[in-house]
């Protein structure tokens, strides 16, 4: 089963369908499976190990996925956003091998030893050149074979590359997407980046769906709405950071986008104020809350549109909290709350997540994460409700320690956004003398609101309680986030850690 | 024949061919057509469909067999139908999920 499998049966069953691009002039599904044959032929003829992407979304991103899968190398994009000694250092980890680079990124990655750079227009023409002759020489590629590389954003240290192969991949599509299942004016606006899960799933949902692709080379909130009205698009996938520029952006012009009926959103915590905002914005919009890992092929659990219009329109409170759950497990993925010793924790209990099912991956290079019979540890914590839905509490290394209380900044979160002066807010550890650990805020106002560092913590106080009450509040115009969503805690646990003393 | 999980067949009747998801416990005689499957770079032999194993493949559902385990999933489709000896397999009823990426 290789990933490649997921091309050939859209080109078989839908040769002459869109999949890549505009309506009218993209790539036909019988077009990207030669161009992905002809660009593994020369992957092959070059010998590489490797073949990456270090570019902003094209039409290379899925010509060199589908080419390496065929050519039975490990495909591996790369964020070309890192800084030029960390960029170098990843792709020089590639070698022997061969990425596809924009303008931009080619001339810094000049001289990496063992790693030819492929100009982004020059390999697309390559490719386009009718030499059919090397399309049989393939080799076989066993299920068990890396398909995709993954470097982890490493906001917390050296980036580790997670490994996925053709068989949890393949496993992930078969067991959730209908094959051709999209009607023909699907098309699905792709703003997430390559290097990350959610941009790499949509390339094999999609294609293995005949949903056409287009790309946003980079997000960006009036372009996304833009494209949107040109190009006719259904369907979207956004990280939360997305969403709510989206949402501002909607909201000042007043748009209505009536050709989208789908959004999903994941990657990171979306609070309740946003996806109701949206909601009411795009009240035609179907939206799904998906959960899921690079490790675990994207995603493991779904909130779907029924579950979002039945909380959203509900006055109990225990039916609207459920908006901001992370759904139920997919069918095929098993998963269970644990405590720190390892036992399975009843319905409520806050504890590690574990998934196990054909798609974990659990694995970095040359280390598998996996324990006992296959289940992979997410170090995300949370908790399952009676009806099997799973609630999202934050990482588990996030935890604030104080006086031997747990304390989880999600919920401490979610209680200072609720403020209607607090436009963002992150909660994390700080130094604490007395107990060693205390609960330190981060908070953006809203425009032209005002409220002060003790109105907030009585605000906490009386919502929760006095020892989740932020001792240290500190205000900023903007919280650090990755371009992908992830708040970077750890940028500010440092910045806290120094002023709090 | 003995079948493993990513093994590719085509069928001796049609252009059915279907990989194997889940293998079966045990050696199981897969047909197609009322043939018996041969591997995907066989020469195809021209064996005709028999009767009652004529109600067709599609491309892209998944056929399982409840006795043996075995699933397979078609990867090209023909007019001829599936079977372990006489027994037909059927179509895995599978409800696709809110599409998430």
């Amino acid at each position: 089963m290789n990933i490649a499998l997921l091309l050939e049966m859209a080109a078989e069953g839908a040769p002459d369908r869109v999949l890549v691009g505009s309506k009218q002039d993209g790539l036909t599904a019988a077009e990207l499976l030669a161009r992905s044959r002809r660009a593994a032929a020369r992957f092959v003829s070059m010998g590489v190990e490797q073949a990456g992407v270090v570019d902003l979304n094209s039409e290379a991103v899925p010509v060199a996925l589908f080419g390496a899968a065929l050519a039975g190398v490990p495909f591996a994009p790369v964020n070309y956003r890192l800084p030029d000694e960390q960029l170098r250092a990843l792709v020089a980890r590639l070698a022997p091998g061969a990425v596809v680079a924009g303008p931009d990124v080619e001339p810094r990655l000049a001289g990496v030893d063992g790693v030819d750079v492929l100009p982004r227009a020059a390999f697309l023409d390559a490719v386009v050149a009718p030499d059919e002759a090397v399309a049989g020489d393939l080799p076989f590629v066993d299920p068990d074979e890396i398909a995709v590389l993954l470097f982890t954003s490493g906001t917390t240290g050296e980036p580790k590359a997670a490994v996925l192969r053709h068989r949890h991949l393949t496993s992930y599509v078969f067991t959730t997407v209908e094959c051709l299942g999209a009607g023909d004016d699907e098309a699905q606006l792709v703003s997430v980046p390559p290097y990350h899960v959610a941009g790499l799933a949509s390339v094999l949902t999609c294609v293995y769906a005949g949903r056409r692709l287009v790309y946003l080379p980079a997000f960006d909130a009036e372009t996304w709405v833009a494209t949107v009205e040109a190009e006719g698009v259904t369907q979207a996938m956004v990280v939360p950071t997305m969403l709510r520029r989206i949402v501002d952006v909607i909201e000042q012009q007043g748009a209505t986008l009536p050709s989208l009926r789908h959004v999903s959103y994941g990657g990171g915590r979306t609070p309740l104020e946003l996806i109701e905002r949206a909601m009411k914005l795009l009240p035609n919009v179907d939206f799904v809350n998906a959960y899921g890992l690079t490790e675990t092929s994207s995603t493991i659990a779904v909130l779907g549109p029924e579950d979002h219009r039945k909380a959203f329109a509900s006055t109990n409170p225990a039916e609207r909290t459920r908006l901001g759950s992370a759904g139920r497990p997919l069918p095929s993925v098993e998963l269970e709350i644990r405590s720190t010793e390892g036992d399975v924790l009843p319905i409520g209990e806050r504890g590690e997540i574990f998934v196990r099912g054909e798609q974990i991956a659990g694995e970095y290079v040359g280390r598998s994460l996996l324990v006992d019979g296959g289940w992979f540890p997410t170090n995300d914590a949370g908790y399952l409700d009676d009806e099997g839905f799973l609630y999202l509490d934050g990482r588990l290394d996030d935890v604030i320690v104080r006086g031997g209380e747990n304390l989880s900044p999600g919920e401490i979160e979610e209680t200072l956004l609720s403020h209607p002066a607090v436009a963002d807010a992150a909660v994390v550890g700080v130094p604490d003398p007395e107990w060693g650990e205390g609960v330190g805020a981060v908070i953006v106002l809203v425009g032209g609101e005002a409220a002060t560092a003790d109105e907030l913590r009585d605000w906490v106080r009386e919502r929760l309680r006095s020892t989740k009450a932020p001792t240290v509040v500190e205000f900023r115009d903007a919280l650090p986030y990755t371009e992908t969503g992830k708040l970077l805690r750890r940028v500010l646990r440092d910045e806290l850690g120094g002023s709090a003393g | 024949m003995e079948l493993k999980s990513g093994t590719r067949l085509r069928s001796a009747t049609d252009s059915t061919e279907v990989i194997v998801v889940r293998a079966p416990g045990e050696p199981v005689d897969l047909r197609c057509g009322g043939h018996p499957m041969v591997a995907l770079d066989d020469e195809a032999p021209s064996a005709s469909v028999e009767a009652g194993f004529d109600e067709g493949t599609q491309l892209g559902k998944r056929y399982e067999d409840d006795g043996s385990g075995l699933e397979v999933l078609c990867t090209k489709p023909g007019p001829a139908s599936l079977s372990i000896g006489a027994d037909p397999l059927h179509i895995k009823g599978a409800k696709p999920l809110p599409s998430s990426d």
